[in-house]
């Protein structure tokens, strides 16, 4: 098991470096001066030298090897620079949203969790059942409707028959537990849904493949008891697929709800991300390129690690 | 002069059909006050902005020397200045500043304060933008006798200077510190304003807390304010109907304010005003096809602006047809007038005929292009989906571009563009602040079409300088005629501004700009 996890670790290194070289030199290729967004963003007409001094002060007019190398010694020193729109520190400006996010990534999660492996069972189970059809048309519902049209008819949904309205602005669970959940769960929801329905999808396909298996025959040959085959051998094997769709889906939602975050006007990692792209705001746009591969790498990791927990063949190896 | 402000500000009210709901109420202190920013400001400087997005934020923190009294709509009132006097020959203004101001930090405010912040605005140092330095470059010098006067002598006469005076972009900045860093009011508040400062949570929202010291006693009469920046105009919608906002200060759609009536009924206030806003269609005449009056003139004539106005005025906030000045003030051009130039004509069956024509001779009869627009929905968006269809009818064939704000203007200001959706954004009827976007590009940075017209730059400073009204509307007419004529860049339609609040909100000014008002003093809460 240690050397599985001492492989698994040591495969992040590479990945987290590739990434960064690669989003370092793309950003200095595609079109977009962050020094002309932000002299001339707001209406202003800034002279040549004006351009030219502010180019200066953010180090832009430096020569891109030692860009880079400021860039990847920052990366090693956790020192991502200053954000070139805002000038106050990157990881201040990610920390600001990312709480939210990883907060709505975890409740939807948990949403999905409750909602998909039930149902996905269930449905597998009862196989062609009233309630496999039941299971499988909210599932093709959940994958058609869009998130943030749920959220939106929520939010009106609430308007209209309460005339109640999620808190506008985040308050962290540890500082006012109540208006946190009454802000973030909606969206948790919203989100959590369409997530549960690839995931159950995922779970009900699996299961099926997973109960014509030979060894859950010779389990019901043994008399083994229908409730044990299921969640202790038909369960338990069919997770692993379900485990990488959730994975995948928990690392998108860090900063992939852009028009959710919008329809519940929230604050966070997906917003940022495109008013930096918009702004040309190169180290903040590194800075979340990066986080955002550390999401993705870690939360495999976690799927890896969950994989041996499931399956002893897989640590064995 | 004062004729024309008397006029001008008897047109505004009638307009307005009056507002300053609450004025005939004594006003109730307490309360803080929750309202909706539809953008966020990219800086917290006055000086060097151009957006809306910074008014509203802040405002409420800084004064002015002079500002605009809403109810009397142009006339002028004091802001800092507790009187003030203009020589005859109109060439020196001395204003007296109020005794009792002090900035946030407790410093005094004096008149180096005053002189230092328009020293910035008309010269700024290295680094610093003033994006309306050339409404200042008739001032000669400011003289500080004593620490509660400052005297402006000016180069030349001119007509608007007391409303440049109000303008309520020059946000009165602490000369110590704009002295150690010129830049500093770019990340920092620090005003005389009735609010102070609290917080800037990026991405939420701005909050203030009452100024105890401010020189007006007994104002303000909130306790405070929380400005939430609302990314989608229908989020801000059902907080403003929710009651989780008491108010957008901007406007929001014909089709939006129908949806909030009749969902609240008498718990909403509509005041409506025409805007001194415009969107324009802007040709960037440094890039081929549109070098060629034809094309340019020809994409002009097929927009259908008297029937666009009809269906865009049920949808979004554009509504008026109006030549460069805006309709309804005493500079504008009568519309039998208007008819008579191109891209202002009924006969659109016609004038579509003669559009093709004009596309055919300048060798690009199927034209495309891509149009440059901004993401802001009202009434960007409409406005873009309008001119798509419009073009598409004399066989043009465009992509409607929208981008962030910032991006979006820094591409205009650099023309990487080949048509754009242009705005002029007044605080005032004035024309010369309203022509300057239309004169020669080495003379108007503003100016983002790219062309240099001296006849248009003679007939302006002609105007500008001009006293007497008859003499100064002809002259206006004419400058109108050829800007039009040469289709450079052209309005689309006019504004109408529609703002929504709630019925316990009281004192807010409704006016012709969503510039105006925005400190909030005055402000309460009936609750």
């Amino acid at each position: 098991m240690l050397a599985y996890l001492v492989n698994r670790l040591l495969l992040i290194v590479p990945t987290l470096l590739g990434v960064a070289v690669l989003i370092f030199f793309m950003l200095r290729v595609v079109p977009g001066d962050i020094v002309e967004v932000k002299l001339r963003g707001d209406g202003g007409n800034p002279t040549q030298e004006t351009v030219e001094l502010e180019r200066k002060r953010l180090g832009l007019d430096r020569p891109l090897h030692v860009q880079f190398k400021d860039w990847m010694v920052g990366l090693v020193t956790l020192d991502l620079g200053i954000s070139m729109w805002t000038e106050r520190p990157v990881t201040e400006e990610i920390a600001l949203r990312l709480e939210l996010s990883l907060q709505v990534a975890f409740m939807a999660t948990i949403v999905a969790i409750l909602i998909a492996l039930p149902l996905g069972t269930l449905s597998a189970l009862l196989r062609d059942t009233w309630v496999d059809y039941v299971i499988r048309v909210i599932t093709i519902a959940g994958l058609a409707v869009p998130s943030f049209w749920l959220g939106m008819l929520t939010i009106v949904s609430l308007l209209f028959f309460f005339n109640w309205l999620p808190p506008l602005t985040y308050t962290p669970i540890y500082v006012d537990p109540w208006n946190n959940i009454a802000q973030l769960i909606w969206p948790a929801v919203a989100v959590g849904y369409r997530y549960a329905a690839v995931t159950a999808r995922m779970m009900r396909s699996s299961i099926i493949e997973v109960m014509n298996e030979d060894y859950i025959r010779t389990a019901r040959a043994k008399g083994v008891y229908e409730r044990f085959v299921v969640v202790r051998h038909a369960m338990r094997n069919a997770m692993l697929p379900a485990l990488t769709v959730i994975g995948l889906e928990f690392a998108f939602l860090i900063g992939g709800l852009v028009v959710t975050e919008q329809v519940f006007n929230l604050n966070g990692i997906g917003r940022l991300f495109v008013q930096a792209v918009s702004r040309s705001d190169f180290t903040l746009i590194q800075a979340m390129v990066m986080l955002t591969a550390v999401i993705f790498v870690l939360s495999n990791l976690v799927v890896d690690l969950l994989y041996a927990v499931f399956d002893p063949r897989i640590r064995y190896k | 002069m004062t004729s024309i402000r008397l006029f001008a500000g008897a047109v505004a009210v009638l307009a307005l059909g009056l507002t300053g709901a609450g004025n005939a109420q004594t006003p109730k202190r307490g309360g803080t006050l929750n309202f909706a920013i539809s953008a966020e400001t990219p800086h917290y400087d006055c000086h060097g902005s151009d957006t809306y997005a910074t008014l509203h934020f802040a405002a409420p923190f800084y004064s002015t020397l002079l500002q605009f009294d809403l109810p009397k709509y142009p006339a002028v009132k004091g802001d800092l200045a507790e009187s003030w006097t203009v020589s005859k020959d109109q060439k020196t203004y001395t204003f007296k500043l109020h005794r009792n101001v002090a900035f946030h930090d407790n410093k005094p405010l004096t008149s180096t304060d005053v002189k230092a912040t328009y020293e910035r605005l008309r010269n700024p140092a290295p680094g610093v933008v003033s994006t309306r330095q050339a409404t200042f470059a008739d001032i000669d010098t400011i003289e500080t006798p004593d620490p509660h006067t400052v005297v402006f002598k000016m180069k030349e006469v001119n007509p608007s200077m007391l409303e440049t005076f109000a303008s309520p972009w020059n946000c009165i900045y602490q000369a110590e510190r704009i002295a150690a860093d010129p830049q500093w009011p770019k990340a920092n508040i620090l005003g005389t304003g009735p609010f102070k400062f609290v917080e800037h949570v990026k991405g939420s929202h701005v909050a203030g807390v009452r100024n105890d010291n401010y020189f007006r006693k007994g104002q303000p009469y909130l306790d405070g304010f929380k400005g939430t920046f609302f990314a989608q105009s229908a989020t801000m919608l059902n907080a403003l109907q929710g009651g989780q906002v008491l108010g957008e200060f901007r406007t929001v759609s014909a089709a939006d304010r129908d949806r909030l009536k009749q969902a609240m009924g008498d718990k909403i206030r509509i005041e409506e005003s025409s805007w001194t806003l415009h969107l324009t269609v802007t040709f960037n005449t440094t890039r081929k096809p549109f070098d060629d009056v034809r094309v340019r003139r020809a994409l002009n004539m097929a927009i259908d602006r008297w029937g666009g106005s009809e269906g865009l005025a049920r949808t979004s906030a554009l509504r008026h047809v109006g030549g460069l000045v805006r309709p309804g003030s005493p500079y504008a051009m009568d519309p039998k007038e208007l008819e008579k130039l191109p891209g202002f004509q009924r006969d659109m069956a016609k004038a579509r005929t003669e559009a093709k024509k004009l596309l055919a001779e300048a060798g690009v009869p199927n034209l495309k292009f891509v149009l440059h627009n901004r993401s802001i929905a009202q009434p960007y968006t409409p406005a873009g989906v309008f001119l798509v269809d419009q073009w598409r009818q004399i066989g043009v064939t465009v992509e409607n571009k929208q981008l962030e704000t910032s991006p979006y203007l820094a591409g205009l200001a650099n023309r990487q563009y080949d048509v754009a959706i242009d705005f002029s954004n007044l605080f005032m009827d004035e024309p010369t602040l309203g022509l300057a976007k239309y004169v020669s590009s080495s003379r108007a940075p503003e100016q983002r079409s790219g062309y240099n017209d001296p006849e248009l730059d003679k007939l302006y400073d002609l105007q500008s300088h001009e006293g007497d009204m008859k003499k100064r509307i002809a002259l206006i007419r004419q400058f109108e005629r050829r800007a039009l004529d040469a289709s450079y860049q052209v309005p689309l339609l006019w504004w109408h501004r529609i703002v929504a609040t709630n019925q316990t909100l009281l004192g807010w000014e409704m006016s012709p700009s969503h510039n105006l008002g925005q400190d909030l003093a005055r402000v309460w809460i009936n609750q």
